[in-house]
């Protein structure tokens, strides 16, 4: 177990530069999520840290130590690869024990780790298979297999639920979980899936095109945004985006022909006439009922509602400006109805027009 | 052919009743197609066994592709053990023997150097990797009669020259090319993130070579060895420049067996030697063939 801190690394392919400037660090049995678009630099980053790749400036450290130009096997990290990576050769048994045997550990003693491995996998039933004989979710499995099966400082995940239909993914997520709080384990972790996530991680890393964008807690990232891209890259639906002016101590939303108050988390002073862009997250809006306080609320027209079983997602409409709510099952809306929705304005972002950057 | 027999069977799709009857003549034709032109290719070599187990009589009386009366091995006995190749007479047995221990060692080790080179050139970069590979493509399309004179020198250095080990040096050499160029785009299609898998489990450069390449590798170390085989026995040039006397390869032998008998020509003798000359590379080609095929394949697919 063991802490990683990831320094000023910046690689460049020729003149193709991947990550720039990434700075991270996370205490040891922390659980690292790395997310961002497809061609960030996530498994580029990954493969640095593993030592497969070499950075191109910059260090890595983990445990305090400095871990540049070692070997992936001198830094006793465990890898889960995006495409398995299993070797086609050996059987399900053999790809599982194959580092515990390249460590030369007797073969009993490596026979009971896969089982138990195995065991906690459900692939007792494969262990005599070869790899080409498994479906992508098996493989899968086993790749991750692979990894558990050692006790590294490291474990380095490359979205390794991908490939598993909704219920075995949501049962793997659970006992990576699981272990990650049984071993105490230091893992970054790729993934795609937001629930992931949000569910999985202790700390976010948010990267767009090889630059990191926020580093922080689930909350940090889902609740202060540090720009329009975070903003509406996590939570679904996307987080909505309104532009005003600032007229006074009031933003005039354009094309809706409302009005509502700025936040009070904005601290920041506010220059009239600034363009900005009002953040609210789907579940900020309600349906503003007669008994209810009365806070800031925007007359709006239900055009289209998606049920999905516990929340019913509202696309409304207020002038050109499409609202994207997030409801509890049995509001009474119906499309083409027009009603009053609260705003819950308290945890409402403004961001900078132009830059994006929140205020 | 598909495409003929596809398009016949959709012209046919249109007139109901006809369907089967079109099928079966497509088939018919097609296979007619091939039946003609493995007798039209294979007639020399069924030729060739029939005069060998003829007689001299019975030779210079029928025709070539006439059964044989009385058929006889007293040909193949012969020239395999009796013969007078040049000034000595033990048949083409001796030479047969130098073919082997010259093709084993010149397929093994360049099949051998090949995977190893193939391996490097494919997973592993280091600085003008690229150049030396170029090179040795270039190899591949050096003539060997450029190479004789030059050749002839460096055995001559070595002190290798007129011997077997000197023709197993340049069977291995010319080899090499070829065979590096088979293994390495053959490794090449092998997914990266299974070395990168490997080297975070642990394995080194032999562990990764042994345990995980070469396991899934035999399709194209099958094509490699029927290649060399083939290549090494079937060589005449470099046998009859660089080989002196006893320690010529069968080809050698057979051109001098047929090339140097006095007095009347022994058709069936010739035949029955060059029958035993080329069966090694026939029996090759039926045992392996399939993976030959398989393995020329598997190089071309990713998977
Ligand atoms: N060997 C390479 N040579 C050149 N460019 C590369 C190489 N490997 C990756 N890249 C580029 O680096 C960028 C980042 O790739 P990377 O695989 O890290 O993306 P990713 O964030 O993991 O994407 P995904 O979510 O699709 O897996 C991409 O634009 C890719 O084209
Ligand atoms: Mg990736």
């Amino acid at each position: 177990m063991a802490n990683l801190a990831i320094n000023h690394v910046t690689k460049s392919f020729g003149s193709l530069a991947v990550l720039n400037d990434i700075n991270i660090a996370i205490e040891d049995g922390e659980f690292l999520v790395l997310v961002g678009p497809s061609g960030c630099g996530k498994s580029t980053l990954l493969s640095i840290i593993a030592g497969l790749d070499e950075h191109t400036s910059g260090s890595i450290t983990i445990d305090g130590d400095p871990v540049d130009g070692l070997e992936p096997k001198e830094r006793d990290i465990a890898m889960v690869f995006q495409s398995y990576a299993l070797y086609p050769a050996m059987s399900v048994e053999q790809n599982i024990g194959f580092s515990l045997e390249m460590s030369k550990m007797p073969k009993a003693q490596r026979l009971e780790r896969v089982s138990k491995v195995a065991d906690l996998l459900q692939i007792t039933h494969l262990l005599k298979r070869k790899p080409g004989q498994l479906s992508g979710g098996q493989r899968q499995r086993v790749a991750m297999g692979r990894a558990l099966v050692r006790e590294p400082k490291i474990f380095l995940f490359d979205e390794p639920l991908s490939n598993l239909d909704a219920k075995l993914r949501v049962e793997m997520r659970t006992e990576i979980k699981k272990l990650h709080q049984r071993l105490g384990a230091t893992i970054v972790y790729v993934t795609h899936d937001q629930i992931e996530a949000m569910t999985m991680a202790t700390r976010i890393a948010v990267m767009k095109d090889g630059i990191l964008q926020q580093f922080g807690t689930p909350e940090d990232i889902y609740d202060r945004p540090k720009n329009v891209f975070v903003a509406t890259f996590m939570g679904s639906p996307a987080m909505n985006l309104l532009p005003a002016t600032v007229v006074g101590e009031t933003l005039s939303l354009k094309g809706a022909d409302a009005v509502l108050p700025v936040p009070a988390s904005v601290v920041a002073p506010l220059t009239e006439g600034r363009e900005v862009l009002l953040g609210l997250r789907p579940e900020w809006l309600s349906l503003a009922s007669a008994g209810s306080p009365s806070g800031p609320s925007l007359p709006l027209l239900v055009e289209v509602i998606e049920p999905t079983g516990p929340d019913v997602f509202a696309a409304l409409r207020a002038g050109e400006r499409e609202i994207m709510a997030r409801l509890p099952t049995g509001t009474p809306v119906a499309p083409g109805q027009k009603a009053s929705f609260a705003i819950d304005l308290s945890k409402a972002i403004l961001f900078d027009a132009a830059s994006g950057v929140a205020l | 052919m598909t495409a003929m027999l596809e398009s016949s069977s959709a012209a046919a799709a249109n007139r109901p009743g006809s369907i089967r009857w079109s099928k079966q003549f497509g088939r018919v034709f097609v296979y007619g197609c091939l039946a003609l032109l493995a007798l039209v290719f294979l007639a020399p070599l069924l030729s060739m066994l029939l005069t060998s187990l003829k007689s001299m009589d019975e030779i210079r009386a029928g025709n070539l592709l006439s059964l044989p009366s009385t058929p006889t091995f007293a040909a193949w006995a012969n020239v395999w053990g009796a013969s007078c190749i040049g000034v000595t007479c033990g048949g083409l047995k001796g030479y047969f023997g130098n073919s082997f221990l010259i093709v084993v060692p010149a397929t093994f080790i360049s099949v051998a150097l090949g995977a190893f080179n193939g391996y490097v050139f494919a997973q592993w970069r280091f600085r003008g990797d690229n150049l030396i590979f170029g090179l040795i493509l270039f190899g591949c399309f050096i003539p060997f009669q450029i190479v004789l004179i030059p050749m002839a020198g460096l055995l001559g250095k070595l002190g290798l020259a007129g011997t077997i080990p000197g023709l197993i040096l340049v069977h291995v050499v010319y080899g090499i090319c070829f065979t590096t160029m088979f293994f390495r785009n053959y490794f090449i299609t092998v997914p990266a993130e299974i070395f990168k898998a490997a080297r975070v489990d642990g394995a080194g450069f032999w562990a990764i070579f042994f345990r995980i390449l070469l396991p899934i590798s035999w399709p194209i170390v099958m094509v490699s060895i029927i290649w060399q085989f083939t290549g090494v026995w079937n060589d005449f040039l470099f046998g009859v420049s660089f080989a002196a006397g006893t320690n010529q390869p069968v080809t050698v032998a057979l051109n001098n067996l047929v090339n140097t008998s006095t007095g009347t020509k022994a058709y069936n003798e010739d035949m029955a030697a060059a029958m035993i000359a080329a069966l090694p590379t026939i029996l090759i080609y039926v045992a392996a063939g399939r993976y030959f095929l398989r393995g020329l394949m598997a190089g071309a697919v990713k998977g």
